[in-house]
């Protein structure tokens, strides 16, 4: 994996001091608290309900054993013992106290992590597939790409004080594991017909109160000038973005308001005048960063079979198991959906556990998924086994991967000062309703995405059933959605009907759930195809009938 | 073309020079101010002869493109310090040649005005003055950039590639 050189550290460095100093002059009572906002939250400082909250990059959702275990002890020592891992790829730790806030940076700087662009209204963490890398499916490895990317966006002078955030992912397989469709940008790595590699450009997706699928502006631009491309994309969106209005700000509103065709006749212009500058990374630069991301040591004898004698490792090898592109290795994900866990939590000891395990098992490396989960992306088929005895004693082997109970949440009403309900609770009833195996693996793929307001950080949009919590005359309901996809089959989830209680809508996704059973062709259509087969209508008689 | 900024005499020199006309202005810049009146953008026709123009957020700093070589001064506002248009402003101009004064005027803050010298600002108005100070250690924080703006730093990219 990418590792710093000493212009990155000295970077990274600076940024602490920087924001030591800010720390202390608001301490002191020198800035108020309002000028003192916007500087925090380019350090990713959110004031929460109870406390503040730091969110720490992961850059691609990519991090070595070494930084596991830092975050695990910084969990123990500035939490409460846990870290809740995001759809961004990123971490949060929930209850901060400002004066250690800048001791907890330099122990990130320590081990090459930040917390810069994590909020704010600039180019945020730049997202990316779990699997990059070891994917038998990829076309070729999109980290260095995600890699110059980060760099490029670190400070850019003219795009730190945006409309809005700005989200940006890149992938290198048709099947989306990104979400590149619902992102500001989305990059998608593949060849031309000469054979070249360059990005097809989605811009202008996204959740939040108005959800947008997007729009391809330019079917191939060259890797040696898709950076030069992003400049011109955001300053496009940096002078025409709506100011007006916080809620119309994001760049899927500007493309949607002018039209997908003008946006692009605009940054075709633009990019015209930028492409002579020279403001693309030299060929040279990419192959530095491409050498740290050369394949680990890869054993060619390692053998291509596993044992499923074991019946519990059985079914966790058939659930939470990926191809690789390497014989005799695997891509295994860690659920961190315990039933009747907090989807996305890690305790101290279990991110140690793991990042003992990866030193092990898997090169020293993790990687964060948007549906928080972990992954362990070099696993030898013939050591699965002993990962797996491992995993399971610290109730991290939970075989649900994409099924009913793999369920995305945002911290909601718990925690988070924009929530109207509460997302945890209700995440936890349903997968304490569907607890049992047999069933979960009965109905199959489900992905359930639960967001407590409309700025949809559940994906709600994006569930197969999708819930959003709102606030009805000071009391906590749910409405529910079906037929999402965050994957490459793109697609928006529509409301199903008037909403419910919490205890409610557990019983509608149940009856959702059973009227699909009933419907589908065979155990092997997915409930989101069977959705789009037959429509909403048997569901809603299913469910208000 | 990119205009190239006195960066390595601002490394030296941290601190700019106040000039007695404009006693709330710090100029990072060798000539003499611009005394004379500055006309509001949508004032500034081709048949003009102002030699100095006011660019709100919304205007289109581009329009003024065919215009730069009888420019003195430009000034760009910032009524708000989250209205980052003035940024791009900026850059297009100091992209499109102009070498005149760039002015930064209205809620500019101190942390922002190391990004603001790197678009190619080399003059500020503050609404509220600056600590001279806080300015130039502001200035002075961060080694390096990560990419090229309208300033003469060298990104990473190119230090490590020499």
């Amino acid at each position: 994996m990418y590792r710093y050189d000493t212009y990155d550290q000295a970077l990274v460095d600076a940024r602490v001091d920087e924001f030591r100093d800010q720390v202390e002059r608001r301490l002191r009572h020198e800035i108020t608290e309002d000028q003192f906002k916007p500087l925090r939250l380019m350090n990713g400082l959110y004031l929460q309900l109870h406390a503040y909250m730091l969110r720490v990059a992961i850059p691609y959702g990519t991090l070595s054993g070494t930084q596991m275990r830092i975050l695990g002890g910084i969990a123990r020592k500035y939490d409460r013992g846990y870290g809740h891992f995001t759809t961004r790829q990123n971490i949060q730790y929930n209850w901060i106290k400002l004066e250690q806030a800048p001791d907890l940076l330099a122990e990130l700087a320590a081990v090459e992590m930040h917390a810069i662009q994590t909020s704010g209204n600039c180019i945020r963490n730049i997202s990316s597939d779990q699997f990059a890398g070891s994917a038998a499916d990829e076309v070729a490895d999109p980290r260095p790409y995600a890699e110059l990317l980060r760099q490029w966006s670190s400070f850019h002078p003219e795009f730190s004080f945006l409309p809005r955030k700005f989200k940006i992912a890149v992938t290198a397989s048709d099947h989306d594991r990104a979400a590149v469709k619902l992102h500001d940008i989305g990059l998608q790595l593949h060849r031309n017909a000469a054979g070249e590699l360059g990005f097809r450009v989605f811009v202008g997706g996204g959740m939040g109160r108005t959800p947008f699928i997007a729009p391809v502006i330019r079917e191939f631009i060259p890797v040696s000038q898709y950076l030069s491309y992003c400049e011109a994309i955001l300053r496009v969106y940096n002078r025409y973005g709506r100011r007006d209005n916080i809620y119309k700000a994001r760049i899927k509103i500007l493309v949607h308001e002018i039209g997908a065709e003008e946006f692009t006749r605009q940054v075709e212009a633009e990019w015209a005048l930028l492409e002579p500058l020279a403001l693309d990374a030299p060929a040279a630069e990419y192959e530095r960063i491409k050498a740290q991301f050369a394949p680990p040591a890869y054993d060619a004898a390692a053998p291509d079979s596993i044992d499923r004698s074991d019946p519990d490792f059985a079914v966790w090898v058939d659930h939470n198991i990926a191809a690789h592109k390497v014989p005799g290795y695997a891509i295994v994900t860690i659920s961190l959906k315990p039933v009747g866990g907090i989807p996305g939590d890690a305790s101290a000891e279990q991110m140690e556990l793991i990042a003992d395990l990866a030193a092990k098992y898997s090169f020293d490396e993790i990687r964060v998924t948007h549906s928080q989960n972990l992954v362990l992306a070099d696993v030898r088929k013939d050591q699965l086994h002993a990962l797996w005895s491992a995993l399971n004693a610290a109730d991290l082997a939970t075989p649900n991967l994409d099924l009913v109970t793999d369920i995305i949440a945002c911290p909601g009403l718990d925690y988070c000062a924009l929530a109207n309900a509460r997302s945890i609770p209700v995440a936890q009833s349903i997968a304490v309703r569907f607890a049992n195996l047999d069933r979960q693996h009965d109905i199959g793929e489900l992905k359930i995405k639960i967001s407590g307001c409309i700025n949809a950080c559940g994906h709600h949009h994006a569930g197969h059933i999708g819930i959003l919590g709102v606030d009805r005359k000071g009391e906590e309901s749910y409405q529910l959605s079906l037929g999402g996809s965050g994957a490459e089959d793109t697609s928006l989830a529509k409301i199903l009907g008037p909403g419910f209680s919490e205890e409610g809508v557990v019983d509608a996704v149940e009856k959702v759930i059973e009227a699909y059973r009933s419907l589908r062709l065979n155990p092997q259509e997915r409930f989101l195809d069977a959705y789009r087969r037959v429509g909403a209508e048997p569901f809603k008689e299913a469910v208000y009938g | 073309m990119v205009d190239v900024q006195d960066s390595v005499k601002l490394a030296q020199n941290p601190h700019p020079r106040a000039t007695s006309a404009h006693a709330a202005v710090l100029r990072w810049r060798d000539d003499a101010a611009f005394d004379g009146p500055v006309v509001a953008f949508a004032d500034f026709g081709a048949d003009s002869n102002a030699a100095a123009v006011r660019v709100d957020p919304a205007d289109d700093a581009r329009a003024l493109v065919p215009h730069l070589a009888r420019l003195r001064l430009i000034e760009v506002s910032f009524p708000k310090y989250r209205d980052g248009r003035g940024y791009s402003a900026a850059r297009i101009l100091r992209e499109a040649g102009y070498t005149g004064e760039l002015r930064a005027a209205g809620d500019v803050l101190v942390d922002q005005i190391n990004f603001m010298r790197r678009v190619g600002f080399d003059s500020f108005a503050p609404a509220k003055p600056l600590n001279p100070d806080d300015v130039a250690a502001a200035l002075a924080r961060f080694p390096h950039v990560y990419q090229k703006a309208a300033d003469a730093a060298a990104p990473v990219w190119a230090l490590r590639h020499g």
